[in-house]
């Protein structure tokens, strides 16, 4: 046994231990990536789609993606830029990371907590069979009490009623702020109003709206149990859809202008 | 020297790795919020115990004292990635709710304290048994603990509505506590009380006893 403990073989060990098990690593992660890959994609189409309230899961989610065009829009100037970037190998959370490719955002603009923002975003247009938008999914994203929640807006065509929300990607409590994703609570969404005299005012308040009140139109019930979620939904949605956000780009598309 | 059958069955409630060694308790608080998750979780951990004692076990009279415990988690190591990337392929939702834990199952003490104990002194096929038999008693636990904090914290099992919640319009107000990990302490505390009740043998005898106190004073 003693002939184990030698130098020479310690390091015949370990060197060979490392070459074979870096080989069966090397090799699963190589051979298991285009299907990751596919995964990935398909799990944000059915993200999209879900937030668009138009998935159906007894079909194939690319067979119901056909009808969704992804365009690039440049956010400092809120018009199309599909020639400046490739829709399809764009990442947009390496892109808001990047100070070549985003701007950072003063305290004050910076409502919800996401430090800098990517000059060019993807947005999704769902098209009728006459080529006229019927829904405009844009991405969002912004910090709730945990962690930072990915999700995606559907508006109609108006630039300012809700057609669906959904987040696809968040670390908040389960049963709590992790409500979010109760499909209840996603219908209450729908049909609300955006922009009041084009100020994103959209939010969530404490409790249940009453349906009676004024400002009825642009509230929607907290999650109980979570202020902290609630308000970073809040500001999420008034960050991206307000003027830093999507607005510019909304008012051109509004105007034919995009 | 022990049969084939009682290294496997053994970890489960006589030697249990969580309730009787307490290990791998990190993982059991916070994989056990709903049961589809707990059972990949149980899978992965199960697998990734038996494949790593094997290899151990398979070189174990070529492995070094002095750097035994790398060669070990190097070992392990490589299998959890596999395991993590096989998952992402193939079951995708999954892999994304599990998150870190699994990359954590490298950290697991089962895993290690296997190796450790077991694969670095038996045969090959002795200590892939062992790791299975382990990974079961780590799954009884985590699965009568998901089972417990789905239907009370949730109301569902495996997803499927087992009590209507009030606020999907059913009766059943749901016990917010028991989907946050604490709750989990609970439960394994339980679960370790009715085993060790029923298995008397299990109970640790005290480091130490508190003598009875002999100060002879006048009044309080």
């Amino acid at each position: 046994m003693s002939s184990n403990d030698s130098t020479s073989k310690t390091l015949i060990v370990a060197f060979s231990l490392c070459i074979v098990c870096s080989i069966i690593v090397s090799a699963a992660a190589v051979m298991l990536k285009p299907i990751q890959e596919v995964n990935k994609t398909l799990d944000r189409k059915r993200n999209i789609l879900a937030a668009a309230g138009m998935l159906d899961e007894s079909k194939s989610v690319d067979e119901q993606f056909a009808q969704i065009s992804t365009r690039v829009v440049d956010l400092r100037t809120g018009k199309f830029a599909d020639e400046a970037i490739d829709a399809g190998k764009y990442d947009q959370r390496k892109a808001a990371k990047d100070p070549q490719q985003s701007v950072a955002l003063g305290a004050d603009q910076d409502i919800a907590k996401v430090a800098r923002r990517e000059d060019y975003a993807l947005v999704y247009l769902v098209e009728d069979p006459q080529g006229e938008i019927d829904k405009i999914i844009l991405p969002v994203h912004g910090a709730g009490l945990w962690s930072t929640l990915y999700g995606f807006v559907a508006l109609e065509p108006d630039a300012t009623t809700v057609a669906g929300i959904g987040f696809y990607e968040h670390g908040e409590t389960p049963g709590l702020g992790g409500e979010v994703d109760n499909p209840r609570w996603k219908a209450l969404w729908h049909g609300k109003e955006v922009y009041r005299d084009g100020q994103a005012t959209i939010g969530l308040i404490k409790g249940s709206v009453d349906a009676a009140s004024p400002n009825a139109p642009w509230q929607i019930d907290g999650l109980a149990g979570a202020t902290l979620t609630s308000n970073g939904v809040t500001k999420l949605v008034q960050f991206w859809l307000g003027e830093n956000g999507f607005q510019p780009f909304l008012n051109n598309l509004l105007e034919g202008e995009a | 020297m022990e049969t084939v059958k009682e290294t496997l069955t053994g970890p489960i409630f006589k030697n249990n790795p969580i309730a009787l060694q307490i290990l791998g308790i990190c993982s059991a608080l916070a994989v056990t919020s709903s049961m589809q998750v707990t059972l990949v979780m149980c899978v992965a951990l199960t697998l990734v115990t038996a494949f790593s004692s094997m290899s151990i076990a398979a070189i174990r009279n070529h492995i070094p004292g002095s750097i035994r415990i790398i060669v070990q988690m190097v070992i392990i190591a490589s299998l959890v990635i596999v395991v993590d990337q096989v998952l992402k392929a193939y079951a995708y939702g999954i892999s994304k709710q599990l998150s870190v834990f699994v990359g954590l199952i490298i950290t697991n003490c089962i895993v290690m304290g296997r190796a450790e104990a077991y694969a670095m002194k038996n045969p090959p096929l002795a200590s892939f048994m062992d790791g299975i038999g382990n990974g079961l008693g780590y799954s009884v636990v985590l699965i009568s603990v998901a089972f417990i904090r789905e239907i009370f914290g949730a109301g569902k099992l495996m997803g499927f509505e087992i009590l209507p919640l009030v606020t999907d319009g059913g009766w059943y107000v749901p016990n917010g506590m028991l989907l946050l990990p604490p709750s989990a302490f609970f439960l394994i505390g339980g679960f370790i009380w009715v085993l060790r009740s029923v298995r008397k043998e299990q109970v640790e005898t005290p480091d130490f006893k508190i003598a009875k106190h002999t100060a002879v004073g006048e009044g309080a």
